[in-house]
């Protein structure tokens, strides 16, 4: 490709530049930006034609006119990785933050990353312990799963992953798991709350940090996930780690994305968010898993704020719609003082039934988190029901699911920051010990087998 | 074929204009250096626009365009089950032996394959006059299919010669009087229904083992099903349940734009199940489509009506094919991305404004028809919808919705209390039942319309009873009363729960579903003879032997059992009367 540059700037709309008279550009090419004042800037081709190229300028457009010199790379994004990249921490662009060198590139890669054919997956199995016993109880995740945090602004879904960061683990395995943190318009507040925590606890030299702060520029939170991503994969499938993708947070991801759809004047979809936004997610999330041949594997954990705790809203809607599950985060418990507040009955792990059972959990987990639910559930309904009639018109069975919900919540739900429980002692058994609370007659979706052998008191040695 | 070459003119994601060719709508064109497939979908003065079927980033304006002169099209012949395809029809397996575990692009592959020797034993014999569809010949496909080889419509003659023995897919078999030869693949344009004579009204349930679908809401074969639901209700689960269980000979399963590690699992799970119908393994009677989310977007607007003609395909055989795609909502959202690359006005919610009449195109091409050949064949089709926010007001919902006639609706509130399948009883509905009664009389029992009408009613009254308790609490409701929520309680938990991870209670057949809806009224009529004759109401419900006859259920051999347990049952409920 030619180095020539273009001073053949028409128009400048929000993030992007059009051009035109130019020689063929490919779709999706690299530029660079050289401002009269000897500023760089980079962007990427959204359009082209032999009439007109649509950049998108991941800077910012600030300062940009008709003399700025634009010049295509011939090549489309591509971030250097190694083995070096972990440990260090880079902006939202790839570039080093932490004052170290630049990463010598073992290979350049392809930000894009293609899909994995979907024949070439293994499936995920192998279950992870991460101490938090609503996680693992109720929701549990799997190695190559992708299992978002639906939380909402004020709520603890920090704390929790970076509990889930600090405990995860295999059981009977001593495989670390790489972190790939990955921040999109965060405040630095935030930032520094993670980057300390990770310092703490020893796992910063285990991780590998791409930022994009709140005062970053906000198109370029388009492509950071894409980096994290492409770091991960090359970690997991060319050097057999087992990666932990933490991203957050999804909605200023979204946002972004609808100010690029809105400056190119697409037709909106719902809420003003682009139409192919659930391709576009799905472009990310779909970046997990596990592959035939390959020992590595990447397991994510997106967080995203629901605007106005608003699960509907199309973020987590549409991530709902890709993920294998959700852990939603319930302002109701956070109010109540508890910690982690997971509201178990709309999270979900659509891998659990893989990654739970005789040889990998406990033969007994499945009925157990099946009872814990349905008596969590009915107990909630029945608080409203209390509410209005009191607790006189309640009969037995109804009685002794109100008091369940209440137990479940403070003392099941209820955990310290680091308190790492295992699955069987610390949370299966615990889960038994508390529906004991309940007549055995009234747990109808326990097997009859495991009361025999795991109630506590009616258990037959 | 013409061939002509253009330009590209220009690039915006998945959608590419060319300049200096005059194609066809709908013809495949090889765009680019790399030949990437895609297909012509808008006219404008010397511009053709033209969706791809692959990843377009790096390809610049200038690069060749190339017609093909035909039409997407998929190949149709002995080998097309048991396979995995993407959404184009090629074999997944094979793009992984030519471009390793990431789908790279470029990359060609038959759908069938075309090497492979088949045993073709010929069924017709030289001199027959033949006309399309007739069936010239059979070969063993798995072991359960005999796969039949058909006269391809716009073909007729006499039979000069045709011999059995063994072929490729290309040979020719039969040689027709005119010279015209036929092989045992055909190729069909994916977009043009397949012929048939005329359709028929359904009149035989397609069987599920699932208790409420079959029971309650049954789908017909060659009927459509549309199943709406929010994320997390289950929507996969039952799919994949109906793909297992369901008592059609072929199916085809479409994953449309879902999950890759979803499709694994059906990847790696369906090759160790058994058909409980035939003992065999039921991969042998299944192909699969899978464009995960993250391929390519147009290769999902495909997917849909290839899976759908190689359904047609099966059906022209005389089979009953089960049709599953999941999830339609998907395929709405790749018409809705391609639409608005063509800057098309868009209509609701930014979809196309022919989205309803897509749809109902391609539930259309479900039904029970009278083949080319005379035979008796159908498609159902079962179509999984994904509304945004579990909203169904939007408008692929409403679109399926005003199109198929069993709505299995999913509710987020019944997945959330684990109960599952959790499609809800009170708006649910299927409008086959008044053609399938007859069925039901002649092989299950006379009084099954009955018995079902009982059920649902029950469950009917409860959600009025159960408005009142929201008020006052259940104690303050006369006994009868207190006995019918109990009664409905049963139906729910012990009939229409049913634990698609369980190795029993996974599949019940309809006698069994049959006896358990039975065992049920029983209960009912039982109780309130003791309830009559004095007995309380707390002894009543709580006689062990009913939880042992509930429990049972997850029990191998409960089909025999039951009988037993419910005359426990019974015997327990009267003894209630003397305690008193």
């Amino acid at each position: 490709m030619s180095g020539k540059e273009y001073r053949t700037i028409t128009d400048v709309k929000g993030p992007l530049v059009f051009l035109n008279k130019t020689e063929p550009v490919a779709f999706g090419e690299i530029v660079q930006l050289r401002l009269s004042d000897g500023t760089m800037k980079n962007g990427q081709v959204l359009d082209t034609s032999d009439d007109q190229v649509i950049v998108q300028v991941f800077e910012g457009t600030a300062s940009v006119d008709r003399q700025t010199g634009v010049k295509f790379m011939g090549d489309v994004f591509k971030l250097p990785v190694s083995t070096d990249l972990i440990g260090r921490i880079l902006d939202g662009a790839g570039r080093p933050r932490d004052g170290g060198p630049e990463i010598v590139a073992d290979e350049m890669a392809d930000i894009i990353g293609a899909a994995i054919n979907p024949y070439s997956r293994e499936s995920p199995e192998a279950f992870i312990q991460t101490g938090i016993s609503a996680i693992d109880a109720c929701t549990s995740l799997v190695r190559g799963q992708k299992l978002p945090i639906f939380s909402a602004a004020g709520l603890p879904h920090n704390d929790i992953a970076l509990q889930i960061a600090r405990q995860a683990k295999l059981v009977g395995s001593d495989d670390d798991f790489v972190v790939v943190f990955c921040a999109m318009g965060i405040t630095a507040e935030e930032y520094n709350f993670f980057v300390h925590d990770l310092e703490r606890t020893g796992a910063l030299e285990n991780a590998c940090l791409f930022v994009n702060l709140a005062d970053d520029p906000a198109v370029e939170r388009l492509i950071t996930p894409r980096l994290a991503l492409t770091a991960a994969e090359y970690l997991a499938f060319e050097h057999d780690y087992h990666v932990l993708v933490i991203y957050t947070d999804m909605t200023n991801y979204c946002e972004s994305l609808r100010q690029i759809g809105a400056a190119r004047e697409e037709v909106p979809g719902r809420r003003g968010y682009p139409g192919y936004m659930y391709t576009d997610l799905a472009m990310l999330y779909e970046r997990a898993g596990l592959v035939k041949g390959k020992k590595g594997s990447i397991t994510q954990f997106p967080i995203l704020t629901m605007p106005g705790d608003d699960i509907t809203h199309p973020i987590p809607d549409l991530s709902g719609y890709i993920t294998e599950g959700q852990i939603v985060i319930s302002r109701e418990l956070h109010q109540k003082g508890i910690y982690p507040p997971i509201n178990v009955l709309p999270s979900l792990s659509r891998l659990m039934n893989a990654g739970i059972g005789p040889d990998k959990t406990r033969e007994d987990h499945k009925s157990v988190s099946d009872q814990l639910y349905a008596a969590y559930a009915q107990g909630r309904e029945l608080r409203g029901l209390v509410a209005i009639v009191g607790e006189d018109a309640l009969n037995e069975r109804d009685l002794q699911l109100l008091k369940f919900s209440d137990i479940f919540e403070n003392q099941f739900l209820r955990q310290g920051r680091d308190e790492d429980r295992s699955i069987g002692e610390g949370t299966l058994d615990y889960a038994w010990e508390l529906l004991s609370n309940i007549d055995t007659k009234y747990l109808v979706r326990l097997d009859q087998k495991w009361i025999d052998k795991y109630h506590p008191t009616e258990k037959k040695e | 074929m013409s061939e002509e070459n253009g330009v590209i003119y220009r690039i915006s994601g998945p959608v590419v204009t060319a300049m200096g060719i005059s194609p066809r709508m709908y013809e495949v064109v090889r765009v680019g250096d790399e030949g990437l497939m895609g297909e012509v979908i808008e006219l404008h003065g010397d511009q053709s626009v033209i969706q791809v079927y692959e990843e377009t980033s790096g390809i610049s304006p200038g690069e060749p365009v190339i017609r093909t002169g035909q039409t997407l099209s998929v190949q149709l012949g002995p080998g097309l089950l048991t396979k995995i395809y993407d959404g184009i029809q090629r074999p997944l397996p094979e793009l992984e032996q030519t471009m390793g575990v990431f789908i790279t692009r470029g990359v060609d592959a038959d759908g069938l394959d075309l090497e492979k020797i088949w045993d073709f034993a010929a069924t017709a014999k030289a001199g027959d006059e033949v006309s399309p569809g007739a069936v010239l010949g059979t070969v063993q496909e798995t072991e359960t299919i005999e796969h039949r080889v058909m006269v391809p419509p716009g073909t007729s003659g006499v039979i000069k010669s045709i011999k059995s023995g063994e072929f490729n897919v290309t040979q020719t078999v039969c040689t027709l009087e005119d010279g015209t030869e036929i092989a045992m693949m055909q190729k069909w344009p994916v977009r043009t229904p397949r012929p048939f004579v005329q359709k028929y009204a359904p009149d035989t349930p397609l069987i599920t083992g699932q208790r409420i679908l079959d029971f309650l809401f049954p789908l017909a074969k060659g009927g459509t099903a549309g199943i709406p639901g929010p994320f997390g209700s289950g929507k996969t689960v039952t799919q994949q349940q109906l793909a297992k269980w369901s008592d059609a000979q072929i199916v085809v399963y479409i994953g449309c734009g879902e999950r890759g590690n979803e499709m694994t699992e059906v990847l790696t799970e369906f090759p160790h199940l058994i058909d409980p119908h035939t003992g065999k393994a039921l991969m042998n009677r299944t192909t699969m489509i899978a464009n995960t989310s993250n391929m390519p977007v147009a290769a999902r607007e495909a997917s849909v009506y290839t899976g759908i003609t190689i359904a047609e395909y099966f059906r022209d055989m005389g089979y009953d094919v089960a049709l599953m795609a999941d999830s339609t909502s998907r395929w709405a959202e790749a018409m809705r991305e391609i639409s608005s690359r063509l800057e098309e006005m868009p209509g609701e919610e930014g979809y196309p404004a022919y989205l309803s009449s897509r749809l109902a195109e391609f539930y259309e091409r479900a039904g029970r028809v009278e083949t080319l050949s005379g035979d008796d064949g159908s498609i159902s089709v079962i179509g999984a919808v994904s509304p945004p926010g579990g909203d169904i007001s939007e408008p692929v919902s409403q679109g399926t919705l005003r199109i198929v006639k069993v709505f299995w609706g999913l509710d987020a509130g019944l997945a959330r209390q684990r109960h599952f399948p959790a499609i809800n009883w009170l708006n649910s509905y299927s409008l086959y039942p008044p053609s399938l009664n007859q069925w039901y009389r002649d092989n299950i029992s006379n009084d099954f319309p009955e018995v079902r009408t009982e059920i649902s009613a029950l469950l009917q009254v409860e959600s009025e009873l159960q408005e009142i308790v929201q008020l006052v609490g259940s104690d303050a409701l006369p006994v009868d009363q207190q006995l019918t929520l109990e009664v409905a309680r049963m139906i729910r938990e012990f009939f229409l729960q049913q634990n698609a991870f369980h190795d029993v209670d996974t599949y019940s057949d309809l006698k069994l579903q049959y006896t358990m809806a039975k065992a049920i009224l029983s209960f009912q009529e039982e109780s309130k003879k003791a309830l009559a004759g004095g007995a309380m109401l707390e002894d009543v419900v709580n006689v062990p032997a009913r939880s042992d006859l509930m429990r049972g259920r997850f029990a191998e051999g409960y089909a025999e059992k039951i009988e037993g347990l419910l005359d426990d049952m019974n015997k327990q409920i009267s003894a209630t009367m003397e305690a008193n």
